[in-house]
């Protein structure tokens, strides 16, 4: 039974300047204290292939770590052909702050239902 | 001027004939029991007579990435010369105790999960070695799951060419158009690697992906 769920709301800026290996250890740091993180904007690819390598990394080493649940909710597919154009100076100039991420411990999160228009975040109990 | 002309045209003639029959390596990527070694048997029994890995209903069977070297490929009078790699299915999670359900015992479980956290940092590693990838989803499951989008969007920030296949047609609950909605921008086909269903459209979709490369 999950007795507290905490959120931890991330904005773009606060991981803006960092590298991606120091972006992926703020993640983890939230994630191993058992929160759930809400990233405003989206991982670079290879940041997301490296979250998951750091996290295969963790698994059994640290107790009762499974690994994470993530989702990445991006409002571009639906958008027509200007607003994309819109968006993508917008993402040159400021980074891709309009994706949402959420990230969970495994333990904490039993699976983040995703499709385009909505998310849903299923705990365990 | 004229021989010039006619021995330029045969060395590009010549020079494309031996690209498009240069060794490459193909990768098969997908979450676990997605079939990727099902998929990668079926091609290598077709075409060598043996298979490359074991099979399992249990999750991460396959954990430690597996070859096969010189794959020929003789299809409709095209020729193509692979180099298979079969890789253990990328996951975020990874509980021992899931595979206790299936039967195994808690030691056997824990190092099943031990061996496959490896086998994803392993297949992650291995996206630097591969000049083309199948990705192979399971066509019975959410094509939205973010494995399958973190997987497609690193090969296209590589810029490696992708052949989404959706395994598993036989089964009643396959939706090969949710996994072509999920990734417009990509060729996608069903298969049965189990039962080999469908697998003339494989072979065709993968020359076509060896354009590519």
């Amino acid at each position: 039974m999950v007795n507290k769920l905490t959120l931890s709301f991330m904005p773009y800026g606060e991981i803006q300047k960092m590298e991606s290996a120091q972006r992926i250890k703020k993640i983890l740091d939230i994630i191993l204290a058992g929160k759930i993180v809400i990233l405003q904007g989206k991982l670079e690819a290879a940041e997301e292939t490296g979250l998951i390598q750091a996290t295969m990394a963790l698994v059994g080493r640290i107790k009762g770590f499974r690994g994470v649940e993530i989702a990445v909710i991006n409002p571009e597919s639906d958008q027509a052909l200007m607003d994309k154009i819109k968006m993508g100076i917008a993402k040159v100039l400021a980074g891709n702050r309009y994706a949402l991420t959420i990230v969970g411990p495994a333990s904490v999160v039993k699976e983040i239902k995703r499709d385009p228009k909505k998310i849903e975040l299923l705990l365990k109990s | 001027m004229v021989i010039r002309i006619l021995r330029n045209f045969f060395s590009r003639i010549f020079l494309d004939i031996f690209r498009k029959k240069k060794d490459f390596s193909l990768g098969f990527y997908g979450p676990p029991n997605a079939g990727k070694t099902s998929l990668a048997n079926r091609v290598c029994k077709d075409w060598t007579g043996e298979e490359i890995g074991k099979v399992s209903k249990i999750p991460h069977e396959t954990r430690g990435i597996q070859f096969k070297e010189k794959v020929e490929i003789d299809y409709k009078g095209k020729k193509l010369t692979l180099k298979l790699i079969d890789t253990p299915g990328i996951a975020t999670k990874i509980d021992y105790e899931d595979f206790m359900k299936y039967g195994l015992g808690k030691k056997d479980s824990q190092n099943r999960a031990k061996e496959a956290t490896q086998g994803v940092i392993d297949s992650i590693k291995w996206l630097d070695d591969v000049d083309a990838v199948v990705v192979v989803v399971d066509a019975t499951q959410n094509p939205y799951s973010q494995v399958n989008i973190t997987i497609v969007g690193n090969l296209l920030a590589r810029k490696i060419p992708v052949l989404i296949v959706g395994n598993k047609i036989d089964l009643k609950k396959a939706d090969i158009k949710r996994i072509e909605a999920a990734f417009p921008e990509y060729d996608v086909i069903g298969i049965s690697a189990r039962f080999g269903k469908n697998m003339e459209e494989f072979y065709e979709s993968l020359f076509s992906l060896a354009k590519k490369v």
